[in-house]
């Protein structure tokens, strides 16, 4: 059968446009996958291909303190993506909901965090808890309280926007409809409004879940001398040389994060249908 | 007389300066199927929100079956409405939907399944039970948003413009089908629409409209024919409007002067009409190319201007000597029939002076 010519919308059919496509995941994936890979090379080194191996995740299970430095940061992520998802819904639900004088420039200013250059924000956040006079060495949990805080502070705008976006296409009827039919505000919240919010909701989790668990700028200005995070620890690690291990360590928290987002996508499939 | 099932009682609501709903009082009796018609604008949606409670009224009060509901948030009064935009609940399947209005009462088990399989075969959306709202069309949508509602047994139903999401042919399917659900079910409908064919065709009373006052609560057909205001007369179906020079009134007739017509006793739409206009409906109107006058029938010569074919029925416009602009509807009642004057003959109109009615144009 004769191929005939590719039609105007047949992008797939031209061939440089598949190049192209090729190029960009490329560039996207391979220092990924070349990580991932020399995570299992024989080798002290990371630069030539020795052969297989797993010693070096064994290794990195048996490093205490990058274990300490992964506990530290998956506990301060999931403290800081309740609390951030919480803020970032009910701001985003009251600057939906509520016309007041300020409004424009209180949604303005919520978003700034997003803006403001993160080294800024951490010189900001050390300068603010020297100031109140916030003392480091405080047993564990209460020790990563400041940078929850910072944590919370960057992320929480991400959700509010993430949220506000799925509530700019919530018919309000909606909520005067359940009230009519005999519900209270709060049946009418958790009912009708925080259903329609879900996925909005869980997106913002998994965005504000990234980027604690990576964020290495505002942590590093914020933490003290005694508390490592992943990101911190392993940047220590590679300043003696980026050994298989630290390849190892990072290749399980890209499958953390992967698992994650599956999750957060599979979350989301009932309420797809939700328009 | 049974009293009003619902009464608006000198019901005021500003916004800012502007009064959306001005001094309105209306009774509406139980098992009615009410219409508030108007442009849009006119107040009749901020009305019947105040009905249901979602506005509360500056001035008046609302008694809804002798109690007074006018501070009465919307989920403690026996009333429930269907939205506009349906507002069905789109995360959760139609039966859930149907189910909410009970569910949030405490109301379960068997009591709740025989009411909600009774409220979906009173739609006919048995077989949809399990869909979500974005599998069904806008008509089912709409039986979805009325089961949710009448599951409820309010005593009274507010319709926010119920049809006007739907195309044509479905709207005229929902308009038997709403007219037959409210003789079944037997509760009062109040209706808001700016269709006054929707109005005329379901509702049992109608109360029109105009910048937050009611001009005047008829039935459909003393509406049609006897307007009381000229806003009235020319905002339900089409009418021809003369301005004319009312010389006498005497009780029920006026005598007027017209250079078309000259000077005639006509009818008076109602007892304070001392000035206005005299309106005729175009069907009301002959055309007439030959044939001697009927009894008392006044002639006019005229051109004719243009003519709409709808099919069933023709508009033909015609000028008079004098500038005058009238209007005449043809029934095309006989497949033989020549059909319509072609445009620039000439013809005669013959107006008889019982279709004629003088209307205030306050």
């Amino acid at each position: 059968m004769a191929r005939s010519r590719p039609g105007p919308l047949d992008y797939t059919r031209r061939w440089w446009l598949r190049f192209w496509l090729l190029a960009t995941f490329v560039f996207l994936y391979a220092p990924i996958v070349i990580l991932v890979v020399f995570s299992f090379n024989d080798s002290r080194r990371n630069i030539v291909w020795q052969g297989f191996t797993t010693d070096y995740y064994v290794r990195a299970l048996n490093n205490l303190s990058l274990l300490e430095a992964f506990g530290n940061s998956l506990t301060i992520a999931l403290l800081s993506t309740v609390i951030s998802t919480v803020l970032g819904g009910l701001l985003a639900l009251g600057l939906y909901r509520f016309r007041f004088p300020g409004r424009s420039s209180v949604e303005a200013a919520s978003a700034l965090p997003i803006v403001v250059p993160e080294i800024c924000m951490g010189v900001a956040l050390l300068v603010f808890f020297a100031e109140i006079g916030w003392r480091p060495g405080l047993p564990w949990p209460l020790s990563l309280a400041n940078i929850v805080a910072g944590h919370v502070a960057f992320s929480f705008p991400f959700v509010a926007v993430v949220v506000r976006a799925r509530l700019a296409g919530f018919d309000r009827a909606q909520e005067e409809a359940s009230k009519d039919l005999g519900a209270s505000e709060w049946q009418t919240f958790r009912y009708v409004t925080l259903p329609f919010m879900k996925p909005g909701l869980i997106a913002g989790a998994l965005l504000a879940m990234t980027l604690s668990l990576d964020d290495f700028v505002i942590t590093f200005f914020t933490s003290g001398p005694d508390t490592l995070t992943f990101p911190v620890k392993v940047y220590s690690m590679v300043r003696f040389g980026a050994t298989p291990e630290v390849n190892a360590a990072s290749t399980v928290l890209i499958a953390v994060t992967v698992l994650l987002t599956i999750l957060a996508v599979r979350l989301q499939r009932p309420d797809k249908g939700v328009a | 007389m049974r009293p009003p099932i619902v009464s608006i009682d000198g019901v005021t609501k500003r916004f800012g300066e502007t009064a959306a709903v001005d001094q309105v009082s209306i009774d509406i009796q139980a098992n009615e199927f009410f219409a508030l018609l108007g442009p849009s604008g006119c107040g009749k949606t901020t009305l019947l929100r105040m009905l249901a409670g979602f506005e509360t009224p500056n001035e008046g009060r609302i008694l809804i079956d002798g109690d007074d509901m006018t501070r009465v948030p919307p989920n403690r009064r026996p009333v429930n409405m269907v939205f506009q935009s349906y507002a069905v609940f789109p995360h959760m399947t139609v039966e859930a939907n149907v189910a909410y209005g009970l569910k949030v009462e405490g109301i379960g088990g068997a009591e709740l399944r025989r009411r909600v399989d009774e409220a979906l075969a009173m739609v006919r959306l048995e077989n949809f039970r399990a869909r979500k709202p974005d599998q069904l069309s806008g008509g089912q949508r709409q039986r979805v948003a009325l089961a949710r509602a009448l599951i409820k047994r309010p005593k009274v139903l507010l319709l926010d413009e119920p049809l006007s999401a739907l195309d044509k042919k479905l709207r005229e399917q929902m308009q038997l089908e709403l007219v037959r659900l409210q003789h079944e079910v037997g509760i009062t409908f109040v209706m808001v629409t700016h269709d006054q064919e929707e109005a005329l065709s379901m509702a049992n009373r109608i109360a029109v409209m105009d910048h937050g006052r009611v001009l005047q609560i008829a039935d459909p057909r003393t509406l049609y024919e006897h307007p009381t205001h000229r806003f009235v007369a020319e905002f339900i179906g089409t009418v021809n409007s003369l301005d004319v020079e009312v010389r006498s009134v005497d009780g029920p007739h006026a005598r007027i002067r017209h250079p078309l017509l000259g000077e005639i006793t006509v009818e008076r739409a109602a007892p304070d009409v001392e000035r206005g206009v005299v309106v005729a409906r175009p069907e009301k109107l002959r055309l007439d190319f030959s044939a001697p006058p009927v009894d008392g029938e006044i002639l006019l010569d005229a051109v004719v201007e243009q003519i709409a074919y709808y099919g069933d029925l023709s508009f033909v416009f015609v000028r008079c000597p004098d500038g005058t602009a009238l209007q005449i509807s043809r029934y095309n009642v006989n497949r033989q029939d020549k059909g319509d004057p072609a445009a620039g003959s000439l013809c005669r109109v013959g107006i008889h002076p019982d279709d004629l009615l003088l209307v205030g144009t306050g």
